[in-house]
């Protein structure tokens, strides 16, 4: 039993290391892909076909791949296009190019449950696209979505143990870390385990407690 | 008629103006394939040795050794992940709190642990008592418990949408739960869930891709050998072009397919959750 909490108290360093580095990855991930979304969102709703083309696209051909060949691409391919990045930035581009896409899914269906009342009337005000989307629609939009944003954020924060396979010295990458200096892998995985769970918890309070303010009666 | 509720017909100032934005987003598309295209073509991409390894008969054989791998793993964790979710679902609606609190328990914790760390457990931890666990089971046991454990939810969820009136008149024919959950509800719920289930295995056919990391031998893995090859001139960039075209033409044959059934499944159901990345 000891030796079991001694697997964390000894190994501190590279615990406190690693969760860091998944939260950076995570904070950067989450506004790089909130704002990407966004942006996306508003290029599949706009009265532009060619951008809503765009969007469509982006949105159909990156949720149909995997995120470990987004960062596979990012790390090995891109070096041979001229384009060197370092680990660690790879690693918010990769969790950003993937998680946009769920975002701008999510988002977009949040704009769908707006009735349509609120569309004509801003309109019928005079206001133009951009301000009938970001004024009106949008702000009543994410309130519906912020539950499905929080679980797609979630989601995120386990991708980011992806990262482990390509040089990121995040939560993920500890246990190789650990089998190095012999410590017994049960205890390590039970450790990271938990790390995460601490990590989750929070955030699934606070969709459970934006979920009852914020639910909108329709 | 206006299909939008963002934005009304454009009169003629509107349609000069989205014409506008319209050729601008085309150039800046076309910027960025000319840029793309130079760089392939400064780094030489393009260069015949770089492809000519799809020529060889051993390459090809090692690329389509790596899709079955994958589809192998997929199709395993697959059918293991129906039936865990089925077995799971049926505990968490059970009226016995014996069965009703573990599952429950599970389901929870199984989601909220990276799928990479289960898979981790599944290799290592028998490890650590001696006792080897192929990658391939390693793979296959992450991948099932963690979307057995969404498919649980997603079966729990789709029983509990049938509207009360369907179990209260079975109930009141003298049917007893189990028959009513397996006459009645199932029947209905498998049409509204078939979309997400689909979309799910979706998401485990990806997830295979996991696999590259505990050096289980499936696609992505075979692309990472192909393109270190010195030989080739390391043509990591075709090979991942290629790899990529194989990962996209499968899921999105599997996404158009959930898709068609959500729209001739249920008229009057609400539409199928966006799959979770």
């Amino acid at each position: 039993m000891l030796e079991f909490f001694r697997t964390l108290t000894n190994n501190w360093d590279i615990f406190s290391r690693g969760f860091l580095t998944t939260l950076k990855l995570f904070v950067i991930g989450a506004v790089g892909s909130l704002t990407v979304g966004t942006i996306l969102a508003t290029m599949r709703v706009s009265p532009v076909p060619v951008l809503r083309g765009l969007g469509a696209a982006y949105v159909n051909i990156i949720r149909n791949t995997p995120l470990t060949l987004v960062f596979a691409f990012l790390v090995f391919a891109a070096p041979k296009l001229g384009i060197e990045i370092s680990f660690e930035p790879a690693a918010y581009t990769a969790l950003t190019i993937y998680t946009a896409a769920f975002i701008c899914e999510t988002l977009r269906s949040g704009i769908n449950t707006v009735p349509l009342g609120q569309g004509e009337a801003a309109r019928a005000l005079g206001m133009s696209f951009s301000q009938v989307l970001y004024l009106i629609v949008l702000p009543q939009a994410f309130r519906t979505v912020v539950p499905p944003l929080i679980s797609m954020l979630n989601a995120m924060l386990k991708n980011t143990t992806v990262a482990a396979g390509f040089s990121v010295v995040e939560a993920g990458a500890i246990q190789a870390y650990l089998s190095e200096r012999g410590e017994n892998q049960v205890h390590t995985l039970f450790w990271i385990t938990v790390g995460f769970l601490t990590f989750v918890a929070p955030l699934i309070v606070l969709q459970r407690y934006l979920e009852r303010r914020w639910a909108v009666v329709r | 008629m206006s299909t939008s509720i963002l934005y009304d017909e454009p009169g003629p100032r509107a349609r000069v103006r989205y014409r506008i934005v319209g050729i601008a987003t085309i150039a800046l598309i076309a910027g960025f394939v000319a840029f793309t295209l130079y760089r392939f073509s400064e780094t030489g991409q393009f260069e015949p040795l770089k492809w000519k390894q799809f020529e060889y008969e051993a390459i090809q054989l090692q690329l389509l050794n790596g899709l079955l791998a994958t589809l192998k793993a997929a199709g395993t964790a697959a059918v293991l992940a129906l039936v865990f979710g089925g077995v799971f679902a049926s505990a968490r609606i059970s009226d016995a709190w014996i069965f009703r609190a573990p599952a429950t328990f599970l389901v929870e914790l199984f989601r909220a642990i990276p799928l990479l760390i289960l898979i981790f457990f599944g290799y290592y931890v028998p490890l650590q008592y001696g006792w080897h666990i192929s990658n391939f089971w390693a793979l296959v046991a992450g991948l099932t418990v963690y979307n057995g454990s969404v498919l649980a939810e997603i079966i729990r969820a789709g029983i509990a949408a049938i509207p009360r009136g369907q179990s209260e008149a079975a109930y009141a024919l003298g049917l007893q739960k189990g028959q009513v959950v397996r006459l009645i509800l199932l029947p209905q719920a498998i049409r509204s869930m078939l979309p997400s289930i689909i979309g799910q295995l979706v998401v485990l056919l990806k997830d295979t891709a996991l696999g590259f990391i505990i050096t289980y031998p499936e696609l992505l893995y075979v692309g990472k050998q192909m393109g270190s090859r010195l030989a080739f001139d390391l043509p990591y960039v075709p090979t991942y072009l290629v790899v990529a075209a194989i990962y996209i033409g499968m899921c999105a044959i599997m996404s158009a397919f959930a898709n068609w059934l959500a729209k001739r499944g249920g008229e009057k159901r609400p539409p199928a959750p966006a799959p979770r990345p």
